[in-house]
């Protein structure tokens, strides 16, 4: 209070240290009583809703935007981020999760479970929902998530349950995700969870680590048959159409000599006829002169010629026997 | 004045201190039940909002209503057909009669290890009574789908050689069961037991050798008739192929024969015709075919011998010969 007495001072007008302490506690009981009143305004984010009570009694649901409550505990503001896609999973856990009930605290236990066939699978799958009732996501069950993380552990057992290790580990996928979808909605709605299921999504399901090696083999083996198919259908192939072309071949081949053995049949015929058509009218002359003439065109082509006659006896001896063709 | 603020904010103190004191909110789904002394006193109180109590004298014990989860203790226990199974489940209960909860339990935490005793127990008798496949499997009438996808080479075969194993009970039979006996236990406890389902039921270690030891030898099977069904369809390709190639080229040997054979029975018969006309055409067919064979023997190395008697060197010896 050094400056009250100062000549200096601007407040040079003589305050008693009384009426400095009521304007200091003036001061002070306005601030805290705007303090509290700021505290009754609180924001709902955009993808939220808030979920309002009076003394615990619940009395309406906020949307996004600014909004004023009561302070001082009257009035409480839960806020819920209804359009919000959330996940949780199984069996595994991503370590960039949002909200701490995404990952699975027991991921071996949770994936491991036994097929229809009574075999083992190690399935891992990822539910995807939304706070749709925020009302009755706060007021009907006392944890939601945890009650639907066990009840979809549950519901997949169960759809696992019915099928076999070949169903579930290769074709069967999409129909235990449709199942599943479906039982989990149910059991959703029957719990009053207040939320909705959106997604049922399996991601790895393999047969346990040591068996892996075995349900390789018979991939492989799966291939094999195709490639031995493919081999063989492919030396049909090969040789097949080859066959059928060369069978056209001779067909054709065949053809063309029939019609040369028929057109040549019908030439000579045809020859034939012509000489025989002149050959009637002189037989005799006609047989004379082919005759000779093929005498004629004969006999220059020929090396020896030994003419006889009828009335020499004892020829033989004459004869140059060895000028014979085999020498 | 300064007297008068002052006994205002004391009297203001006072107040928020009274009704602090007086009162209490009570949640939503929630019920109040008011002791004096830690004894019991008064109605339940079951409505939210504000409410008020005797400062000092009277306690307020919230009790949640809201449906809460019973998780229960994965336990290793025997089934019927004496596989070790390890089991974890889980329940859904609620508090049904607040002030008989609260005498009896006073707790949650308390009333978890009630239902741990006895959902538990129930669950050890209902195991050891069922074969595994009964806990399994739910849908009785469920039947193995065909993999369509497979390669249509044997389309008509199931490629997988598992089945499922029929049942007469199943899992949501059972999980009933020991639903309604622990609720008829916990109910003079205020507790009301909605469900227990069997959450996991695992293979314990020492059984899951022995399972993939048996998998491991039904894949081997399935891989061995994969491999025998590839060679023997190769093999029927195969002898398709050496049949289609015999049938294919006796067939056209056939037509070769049947073409030439025909074309040969039309030539004979177009040389027939020319030839055998009348005796005197046979007589020239003879003759020229004769003529036409001298012509062809005759070449430079073959000797001739021809008599002067015959037609061509008859004028040889005489102009007119006898």
């Amino acid at each position: 209070m050094k400056y009250a007495n100062s000549p200096n001072s601007p407040f040079n007008r003589n305050f008693s240290f009384k009426q400095i302490l009521s304007i200091v506690v003036g001061i002070a009981v306005v601030a805290i009583i705007l303090s509290i009143i700021l505290t009754g305004f609180y924001t709902v984010p955009a993808d939220s809703q808030a979920v309002l009570q009076r003394f615990g009694k619940y009395t309406s649901t906020e949307d996004p935007g600014l909004h004023f409550k009561i302070p001082l505990g009257v009035d409480t503001a839960t806020i819920i981020p209804v359009s919000r896609q959330l996940k949780m999973e199984f069996g595994y856990g991503n370590p960039n999760a949002t909200s701490p009930s995404q990952g699975d605290t027991q991921p071996d236990a949770a994936k491991d479970m036994v097929t229809g066939d009574l075999n083992e699978a190690e399935v891992e799958w990822v539910v995807q929902y939304r706070i749709t009732d925020p009302k009755q996501y706060l007021f009907a069950v006392q944890d939601p998530e945890d009650t639907l993380r066990a009840a979809s552990e549950a519901v997949m057992r169960e759809v696992i349950g019915d099928r076999t290790i070949d169903e579930v580990i290769t074709y069967g996928r999409q129909d235990i995700e449709n199942e599943n979808l479906v039982l989990l909605k149910s059991v959703a709605q029957e719990y009053e969870l207040g939320i909705s299921i959106d997604l049922v999504q399996l991601k790895n399901v393999n047969p346990p680590e040591p068996v892996q090696a075995a349900f390789n083999d018979v991939n492989n083996a799966q291939q094999e048959k195709q490639r031995d198919i493919n081999q063989a259908q492919g030396e049909y192939n090969t040789v097949v159409p080859k066959a059928h072309g060369q069978a056209d071949q001779m067909i054709s081949v065949a053809q063309g000599s029939a019609a040369q053995r028929i057109n040549e049949a019908k030439g000579d015929a045809a020859y034939f006829n012509d000489i025989f058509a002149q050959y009637v009218k002189a037989p005799e002359v006609t047989r004379r002169r082919l005759y000779l003439e093929t005498m004629g065109a004969m006999l220059p082509k020929m090396g020896n010629k030994i003419i006889i006659d009828d009335d020499v006896s004892r020829l033989l001896p004459l004869l140059p026997l060895t000028k014979s063709p085999m020498q | 004045m300064k007297t008068s603020a002052t006994i205002g904010g004391v009297l203001v103190l006072l107040i928020l201190l009274c009704v602090s004191l007086c009162s209490y909110s009570l949640p939503e789904q929630h019920a109040a039940i008011i002791t004096e002394f830690g004894k019991p006193t008064g109605p339940t109180v079951t409505t939210p909002g504000l409410h008020f109590k005797l400062p000092l004298v009277q306690t307020v014990n919230l009790v949640d209503l809201r449906m809460q989860e019973w998780d229960g203790q994965a336990v290793q226990m025997p089934t019927h057909d004496k596989l070790y199974m390890i089991v974890d489940s889980y329940g859904r209960w609620r508090i049904s009669n607040p002030l008989l909860f609260f005498t009896r339990l006073r707790d949650t935490r308390s009333a978890l290890s009630r239902i741990d005793d006895i959902a538990g127990s129930e669950m050890r008798d209902a195991v050891a009574k069922n074969d595994l496949i009964e806990m399994v499997r739910t849908d009785k009438n469920r039947k193995v789908e065909n993999d369509f996808d497979a390669d249509n080479t044997n389309a008509d075969e199931n490629i997988t050689t598992s089945t499922l194993p029929s049942i007469s009970i199943g899992r949501t039979a059972i999980e009933q069961t020991i639903t309604t006996n622990a609720a008829a236990k916990l109910e003079e406890f205020g507790v009301d037991l909605v469900d227990v389902r069997l959450m996991r039921l695992n293979y314990q270690a020492s059984v899951t050798d022995k399972i993939n030891e048996r998998m491991i030898s039904e894949r081997a099977q399935i891989a061995a008739r994969f491999r025998s069904e590839g060679e023997g369809a190769a093999d029927k390709i195969l002898g398709d192929r050496d049949r289609d190639l015999a049938e294919i080229k006796s067939a056209a040997y056939q037509k070769v024969q049947e073409i030439e054979g025909q074309a040969e029975a039309e030539a004979t018969r177009i040389y027939a015709d020319a030839y055998n006309q009348s005796p005197q055409a046979v007589e020239l067919y003879n003759f020229l075919r004769s003529m036409q064979t001298l012509e062809d023997v005759a070449t430079n190395n073959t000797t001739l011998v021809i008599s002067t008697s015959g037609d061509l060197f008859k004028y040889i010896k005489s102009a007119n010969p006898k």
